[in-house]
C-alpha cells in the first residue's frame, strides 16, 4: 500500500546536529472509502540552523506536515522526533511545554490575540514558561524592538497593519528562545514588499540566533533564502534539494510565476 | 529515546498566576462584548425575579406578623393567607425554579457559542504553550465575573421593585416595619444562587474549550 520515498538516509550525520526527524509519517483524514491521505509516508531530517522551505501545490499536504513536525497534531502512523524527543511519548503537559519552549509558530493569518497589546501577545508565552511579569515585559519589549516595533508596544492588533501583526507574530514565536521556528505560509496574506520584509526578518533571526526555520510556502521569493527546499506532492516527498543546486531553476520558476501573476492581473 | 530521557528534559510547568488568567479572561470578554452582555442580562433577569419573589415574601410575612386589623383587611384583599406560616407557595417555587433553569441554559448556551467563536484563539493559546487548566480557568474566571456582576445588579433590581410595589400596595406600613435582617439574608442567598448558576453553567463550555486542539489555530475562518 505504501512505498518508501527515495529521500536521504535517516541516520544522524555526524557533522550536523539534527532538530527534527520524521520517519515514514502518515496522516490520513477520515476512514474507509472517504479517506484522504494528506501525508502518505514522509521521511525527513531537518538540521539545526538551516532554513527549510516546504513547497508544493495547494492540497499537497504542506500544512499537514507542518502540524506533524510542529507537535500540534499526531500522525496516523510514523514517528516524529523534535530535538531528539519522541513526540508520541509525551503526555499533554510535556507537549504543552514543548510547544512553549522548543517551537515558535507563525501562521498565515497572524493569530495575534485580539484585545491584548503587542507586548502582551509576546509576553504571554513567556509567562507560560514561568518568567515573572517584569522579566517578561523587559524581554518582550527587547524582542519587539529587534523586529522593528519598538514604537508599537502598546498597540492592539486592529491598530496594526498586516505586516506589523506578522512582525508581532515573529516576535511572539521568538519569545522563549525556541529551537525551531515553524511558519505556515507566513507571507500569503501580505503584499510583495511586506512579505519580503518578513522573509528577511526570518533570515536575520536564523543567521543571528542560529534558529532553524521551517516554512511552508507558495512564495517563490522564499527559495532565494532557503538552504534546502522540500517539494511535496500528494502527501509524498517529490524531491529535496539544496539551494545551490537549484539556483538556475529558480530563475525560470520565478519568472514563470511572475508571468502567471502578470497575466492574472 | 526512552521515557526517562524525556522526563529529564521536560520540567513541569510552574503554576500560573491568576493575574495572567484574569487578563486573558478580560480580553475574551472585551472581544465578545455583546455576548457578555447577553450572558449578564440573562443572570440579571433571573436573579431579579428570584430576589423580587423572596423579598416580597419577606415583607408580606413581616406585615402579617404586625397583626394590625386595618392592614389585615388590606392583606386579605390582596389574597394573602394571613394564617400561613410562609408566603411561598408551590406555584411560586415552580416559577422561580423555571426562571433559574432558563437562566442556566441561557448562560451555558452563550458560553458554548463563545467557545465556538474563539476556536482559533484557543488553538493559538495552546500553540503558545497553554495547558488545558489555563483554558478552563480563564473560562471559569470569565463566568464568575459575569455571574457576580449580573447577580448583584439583578438582586438589587429585584429588591427595589419588591419594596416599591409593596409600598404602593400597603402605604405607610412597609418602611416602618421593614424586616432588614431577613431581606438581607434573602439577598445574600440570591447572590449565592446567581454565582452558583454562572459557574455551574460554564463548567461544560470550559471543558469543551479545553478539549480544543492546537491544530485549530490554523483554521482559516472562525
Ligand atoms: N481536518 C481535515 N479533515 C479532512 N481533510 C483534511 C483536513 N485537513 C486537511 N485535509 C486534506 O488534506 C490534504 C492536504 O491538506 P493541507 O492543508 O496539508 O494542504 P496544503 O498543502 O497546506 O494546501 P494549501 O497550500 O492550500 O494550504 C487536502 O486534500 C485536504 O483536503
Ligand atoms: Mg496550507
Amino acid at each position: 500500500m505504501h512505498t518508501h520515498n527515495p529521500t536521504q538516509t535517516i541516520e544522524p550525520q555526524a557533522e550536523r546536529d539534527i532538530v527534527i526527524r520524521a520517519l515514514n509519517v502518515k496522516r490520513h483524514y477520515g476512514s474507509g472509502e472517504a479517506v484522504t491521505k494528506a501525508l502518505d509516508g514522509v521521511t525527513l531530517t531537518v538540521y539545526r540552523g538551516e532554513y527549510l522551505s516546504i513547497m508544493g501545490p495547494s492540497g499537497s499536504g504542506k500544512s499537514t506536515l507542518f502540524n506533524m513536525i510542529g507537535g500540534i497534531d499526531t500522525p496516523t502512523s510514523g514517528m516524529v522526533f523534535i530535538d531528539e524527543i519522541d513526540v508520541a511519548r509525551l503526555d499533554a503537559f510535556e507537549m504543552a511545554w514543548m510547544r512553549c519552549n522548543k517551537i515558535g509558530y507563525i501562521f498565515q493569518s497572524y493569530n495575534i490575540l485580539p484585545t491584548l497589546t503587542a507586548l502582551e501577545n509576546v509576553t504571554l508565552p513567556m509567562r507560560f514558561a514561568g518568567l515573572s511579569p517584569d522579566e517578561a515585559r523587559e524581554k518582550g519589549a527587547e524582542i519587539l524592538r529587534a523586529v522593528g516595533l519598538g514604537d508599537r508596544l502598546f498597540h492592539r492588533p486592529y491598530e496594526l497593519s498586516g505586516g506589523q501583526q506578522q512582525r508581532v507574530a515573529v516576535a511572539r514565536a521568538m519569545a522563549n528562545d525556541p529551537v525551531i521556528i515553524l511558519a505556515d505560509e507566513p507571507t500569503a496574506n501580505l503584499d510583495v514588499d511586506t512579505g519580503s520584509e518578513i522573509i528577511e526578518l526570518l533570515c536575520d533571526l536564523k543567521r543571528d540566533r542560529g534558529l532553524t526555520v521551517i516554512s511552508a510556502t507558495h512564495d517563490m521569493k522564499m527559495l532565494n533564502v532557503s538552504d534546502r527546499i522540500l517539494w511535496i506532492r500528494d502527501g509524498r516527498v517529490q524531491r529535496l534539494e539544496e539551494r545551490r543546486n537549484l539556483d538556475i531553476k529558480i530563475g525560470t520558476v520565478a519568472s514563470r510565476e511572475a508571468g502567471k501573476k502578470a497575466v492574472a492581473r | 529515546m526512552t521515557d526517562d530521557q524525556a522526563q529529564v528534559r521536560i520540567p513541569r510547568q510552574p503554576p500560573l498566576s491568576w493575574r495572567i488568567v484574569l487578563r486573558v479572561s478580560l480580553a475574551g470578554m472585551q472581544r465578545r462584548m455583546m455576548r457578555s452582555v447577553v450572558t449578564v442580562t440573562c443572570v440579571v433577569l433571573a436573579l431579579a425575579f428570584l430576589a423580587y419573589m423572596l423579598v416580597l415574601a419577606d415583607i408580606t410575612q413581616a406585615l402579617v406578623e404586625l397583626n394590625d386589623s386595618k392592614l389585615n383587611i388590606l392583606l386579605s384583599e390582596r389574597g394573602v393567607d394571613i394564617f400561613a406560616a410562609t408566603q411561598m407557595d408551590a406555584m411560586t417555587l415552580l416559577l422561580i425554579g423555571l426562571a433559574l433553569l432558563t437562566c442556566t441554559v441561557g448562560v451555558a448556551n452563550s458560553m458554548l457559542m463563545s467557545v465556538t467563536e474563539r476556536v482559533r484563539e484557543i488553538g493559538t493559546l495552546k500553540c503558545l504553550g497553554a495547558q488545558d487548566r489555563f483554558i478552563i480557568q480563564s473560562y471559569l474566571v470569565e463566568s464568575t465575573l459575569q455571574g457576580l456582576f449580573g447577580a448583584a445588579v439583578g438582586v438589587l433590581l429585584g429588591c427595589a421593585v419588591a419594596v416599591a410595589a409593596s409600598s404602593a400596595t400597603y402605604p405607610g406600613y412597609v418602611l416602618s416595619s421593614f424586616p432588614t435582617a431577613v431581606v438581607l439574608r434573602s439577598l445574600l442567598a440570591s447572590m449565592a444562587v446567581g454565582l452558583f448558576i454562572a459557574v455551574a453553567a460554564s463548567i461544560w463550555p470550559a471543558a469543551a474549550a479545553a478539549r480544543r486542539r492546537p491544530v485549530d489555530a490554523l483554521r482559516v475562518e472562525e
